[in-house]
C-alpha cells in the first residue's frame, strides 16, 4: 500500500466515523448558561480559599503541622479520600466509555461528556493531592526518569498510569471545549483530527484506569499483616477494579440526577435505569467473589471488633443497589435509582477507606484520625472540583441538550 | 442496537484474561525467594546478655549525628520512648507481673532492641518507587538516598517492623533509618552500637558467622560457663559467664524471608513487640502478583489491542481495513 493510499484510507475512515457517530447518536449537548457567581459558588470559593491557605502553610511548616499523620499511619485521608475515592469518583468516564465504545451501547452516549468532565477534575485534583502529600515533591520528576524508577514498585505503575490518564482525560475533554468556538477554523480542525483518533484515545482511556485502579489494590499487598485479613487478599486488584467500575456507573447516575435537579432539566430516567442495572450486575459479581474469598480464607468476619462492623456495613451498602434494582418497578422510579447510586458510592468509598485506613493497623499504640486542617484541605480540593464543574457545564456544551 | 454475542466474546477475551490471571489460585510464576548474600553483614542481639545500659543508643546518636530527644518536662536527657526520625536504635523493656526475674516471660522482664533488621528481601526496597532505598549487592545493607526520595512514605506502609521514620516537623523532610553505620564500615570500622556494647549483647559480623554463633549459644546448657565474644563475632576478646536459658528460636533466620539482624531471647518475640511473620517476604508476595499481571506487558497490550479493535468497529461501523 502506498502512502497516498493510506492517507486516502484515513480520510474515508474519518468520514465514515463521523457518519457512524451521527447515525448512532442523534443528540447534542449544550451549555446550561446562567450566572456563574451564585451563592453556592461563593460558599465553595470560601472553602477553596481556606484550603489553599492551609496548603501554603503545609509547604512552609511541614506535613506534621497540618496533619495527624504519623510513622504508624503514614497515609491518611489525602491518599484515602482524595486519591483513592477521588479517582474512583472519577471513573464515570471510564465506566461509560466501556459501555459506549467497547460494548457499542450508544444509548449512553449523551452522558459521556459530563462523565468525562467529572473524571477530568477527579483525577486532576487527585494529582494535586499527591503533590501535597509527598514530602519531597521537588524530587517528583524522578518518577519519570528510567534510571531511578524501580519497576518492582507497584506505586510506580499507579503514579505513571494516573499521570498518563490525566493527560488522556484532558484530550478526551478537548472536543467539548473546541465545540464552544464553531467559527474558529483551528478549533474545528483540531476537533476533526481528534475524532479521527477516537478509537486510539478511547482504547487508551479504557486501558489506563483498568491498570491503575487494579494496581491501587495491589499497593496494599506489601503491607502484609498490617492490613486485616478481612481486606488483605491476593484479589485486592480485582476488587479495586470492580469497585472502580461500579462507582463509575453510580457517580454518572448520581451526577445526572443532581444536575437535572439543580439546573431544572428533564430527568434521563429510562437510560439511568438501564445504567443502574449494569451497575447492579457488576456489584453482584463483586459480592459473590468477595464472599467466596472471605469464606475460603476463613477470614475472621465476625470477630474483628470495629473492623467487623465496618466490613458488614460496607457489604450491606453494596447489597442495597443489587436488591433495589432486581425489581423492574423500582428501576423506573428515580428516587430508588438515586438511592441505589448513593448507596453504591458509599459502599465503594467505605471499601477503599477500609482497605487503606480502617483495616490498617501498624501495631499497638498507633492511632489516626484526620486533623481539622487536613480535613479542610480535602474540603478545599472538593470545593475546587465543584467550582470547576459548575463553570464548565454553564459555559461549555457538556450536558445533553434538553429534550423538547 | 445492543451488543452482539460475537462482540461480547471479543471484549471479554481481553478482560477475561486479566481476570483469569487474577483469579488463578496459584500465581503463574512465583518469584524465587531471595538467597542470603555470602558477604552479608549484620548484628546478633542477645537479650539475655543485655543489661539495658543504653550505651548502644548513645553511641548510635553520636556516630550518626542524630539530635537528642527530650521527652521529660525538664528536657535534660536524651530519653526517647520509641523509634523516630531522631532515634534509629532503641532499647525497650518487657515487663510482666512482679517483673523480678530477668528473661522470664511470667513475673519477669526482658530487654529488647529495635532497629532496622536489614531484611534479606526488604519490603521497603521493593516498595520504593524511585530507588531511594537500595540493598547493597555485597553487604546486603539497606541504604537510603535522600537525593532520589520523593517522600511518598510507601516504605513506611511496607516495612513489617515499622522502621523507616519520616521528619514530620520539617518543611524539607527526609526518611531516617539505621544503615548499620555503613559510613564507619567504609572506613574499616563497624557499627557503633556493637563497638560500645559492654556485655556482648550486640555483636557485629558476617551473617553466616552470626548464625553459627547464635546456634552455638542455643546449644549451651543453662548454668554451664561459656565464652561470649565482645563487639565482633570473630573477636578473641570474650566475656565468660553462666549461660541462661534461651527460647529455641533465632529471630530473623526465616521471618519474612529472613533478616541480617538476628535476635536471641528467652521471652517470645511477639511479646517483645515483633510481628509473627510467615517465611515468605511481603516483597515477594507483592512482586509475584504484580509481575504476574504485568509480565512482558502482555496483558495490557492484549487488552489495548482488543479495545482498539472493538472501538474502531463500533465507531466506524467497519471492520479493521
Amino acid at each position: 500500500m502506498t502512502e497516498l493510499d493510506i492517507s486516502a484510507g484515513n480520510k474515508k475512515i474519518s468520514k465514515s466515523a463521523l457518519a457512524g457517530m451521527q447515525a448512532r447518536s442523534v443528540h447534542a449537548w449544550q451549555p446550561v448558561g446562567g450566572h456563574l457567581i451564585t451563592k453556592p459558588f461563593l460558599v465553595l470559593a470560601a472553602l477553596a480559599l481556606t484550603g489553599v491557605i492551609l496548603m501554603l502553610y503545609r509547604y512552609a511548616a511541614g506535613l506534621g503541622a497540618v496533619t495527624n499523620l504519623s510513622d504508624g499511619y503514614p497515609w491518611g485521608i489525602w491518599i484515602t479520600y482524595d486519591v483513592l475515592v477521588g479517582t474512583a469518583l472519577g471513573c464515570g468516564g471510564y465506566a461509560v466509555a466501556i459501555l459506549v465504545y467497547a460494548f457499542n451501547r450508544w444509548e449512553y452516549h449523551p452522558v459521556v461528556r459530563s462523565a468525562v468532565l467529572t473524571s477530568v477534575f477527579g483525577y486532576s485534583l487527585a494529582g494535586l493531592a499527591i503533590f501535597l502529600d509527598i514530602g519531597r515533591y521537588w524530587n517528583g520528576y524522578k518518577l519519570f526518569l528510567p534510571w531511578t524508577v524501580n519497576f518492582n514498585s507497584v506505586l510506580v505503575e499507579v503514579a505513571l498510569c494516573i499521570a498518563a490518564y490525566v493527560v488522556v482525560l484532558w484530550i478526551e475533554l478537548l472536543p467539548t471545549l473546541m465545540e464552544r468556538y464553531p467559527e474558529n477554523a483551528r478549533a474545528v480542525a483540531t476537533r476533526q483530527r481528534l475524532e479521527r483518533w477516537l478509537p486510539v484515545i478511547a482504547a487508551v482511556g479504557i486501558l489506563l484506569p483498568t491498570m491503575h485502579q487494579s494496581s491501587l489494590g495491589t499497593l496494599m499487598i506489601i503491607a502484609g499483616y498490617k492490613l486485616s485479613p478481612l481486606w488483605q487478599t491476593q484479589l485486592l486488584p480485582l476488587f479495586f477494579l470492580l469497585s472502580a467500575v461500579t462507582m463509575g456507573f453510580a457517580v454518572t447516575a448520581f451526577e445526572s440526577i443532581l444536575s437535572s435537579l439543580a439546573f431544572k432539566r428533564p430527568y434521563e430516567t429510562p437510560m439511568l435505569g438501564r445504567l443502574s442495572v449494569c451497575m447492579a450486575w457488576v456489584t453482584a459479581v463483586y459480592l459473590v467473589i468477595r464472599f467466596a474469598d472471605l469464606l475460603i480464607r476463613q477470614a475472621p468476619v465476625f470477630t474483628s471488633g470495629f473492623q467487623s462492623v465496618m466490613l458488614i456495613v460496607e457489604n450491606l451498602l453494596y447489597l442495597v443497589p443489587v436488591l433495589l434494582l432486581v425489581s423492574p418497578g423500582l428501576r423506573r422510579d428515580l428516587r430508588f435509582l438515586f438511592l441505589a447510586a448513593v448507596s453504591m458510592l458509599l459502599a465503594g468509598s467505605l471499601y477503599r477507606f477500609d482497605a487503606f485506613l480502617i483495616g490498617y493497623s501498624p501495631g499497638p499504640g498507633w492511632h489516626y484520625f484526620p486533623a481539622t486542617a487536613e480535613i479542610l484541605i480535602t474540603l478545599g480540593i472538593v470545593a475546587l472540583e465543584l467550582m470547576a464543574y459548575l463553570y464548565f457545564v454553564k459555559r461549555f456544551p457538556v450536558l445533553p441538550a434538553a429534550h423538547s | 442496537m445492543g451488543l452482539s454475542r460475537r462482540d461480547f466474546l471479543k471484549a471479554a477475551a481481553g478482560g477475561g484474561l486479566a481476570l483469569a490471571s487474577n483469579l488463578s489460585p496459584a500465581p503463574v510464576l512465583a518469584r524465587e525467594p531471595v538467597p542470603r548474600l555470602p558477604d552479608a553483614l549484620g548484628i546478633l542481639y542477645d537479650a539475655t546478655l543485655c543489661i539495658g545500659c543504653k550505651a548502644c543508643m548513645a553511641a548510635c546518636k553520636k556516630a550518626n549525628n542524630l539530635p537528642p530527644e527530650l521527652c521529660t518536662p525538664d528536657s535534660l536527657w536524651d530519653d526517647p520512648v520509641d523509634l523516630s526520625a531522631k532515634t534509629v536504635n532503641i532499647i525497650k523493656l518487657y515487663k510482666n507481673g512482679t517483673g523480678l526475674a530477668k528473661d522470664q516471660e511470667i513475673n519477669g522482664y526482658s530487654f529488647i532492641r529495635q532497629f532496622c533488621m536489614h531484611c534479606v528481601d526488604p519490603s521497603c526496597v521493593s516498595a520504593c518507587p524511585v530507588s531511594a532505598l537500595t540493598k547493597d549487592q555485597q553487604t546486603g545493607l539497606v541504604r537510603y538516598d535522600k537525593d532520589n526520595c520523593i517522600g511518598c512514605r510507601y516504605c513506611q506502609v511496607a516495612c513489617p517492623y515499622n522502621i523507616p521514620k519520616f521528619q514530620w516537623d520539617q518543611a524539607f523532610p527526609q526518611i531516617v533509618k539505621c544503615q548499620l553505620c555503613d559510613h564507619l564500615i567504609a572506613q574499616g570500622g563497624y557499627s557503633a552500637c556493637c563497638e560500645f556494647c559492654p556485655t556482648g549483647a550486640s555483636i557485629f559480623g558476617n551473617v553466616q558467622h552470626l548464625r553459627e554463633e547464635a546456634h552455638r549459644r542455643l546449644s549451651f546448657k543453662p548454668g554451664e560457663f561459656a565464652e561470649y565474644p565482645l563487639h565482633r563475632v570473630e573477636s578473641r576478646h570474650t566475656t565468660r559467664r553462666q549461660a541462661t536459658p534461651y527460647l529455641n528460636h533465632v529471630f530473623g533466620e526465616r521471618e519474612g524471608g529472613g533478616t541480617q539482624v538476628l535476635m536471641l531471647a528467652n521471652v517470645p518475640f511477639n511479646k517483645l513487640g515483633f510481628p509473627l511473620l510467615p517465611p515468605e517476604s511481603q516483597a515477594s508476595r507483592s512482586e509475584t502478583l504484580y509481575h504476574t499481571l504485568y509480565k512482558g506487558m502482555i496483558l495490557p497490550y492484549v487488552l489495548l489491542g482488543g479495545l482498539f479493535y472493538l472501538i474502531y468497529k463500533n465507531t466506524t461501523g467497519h471492520d479493521l481495513p
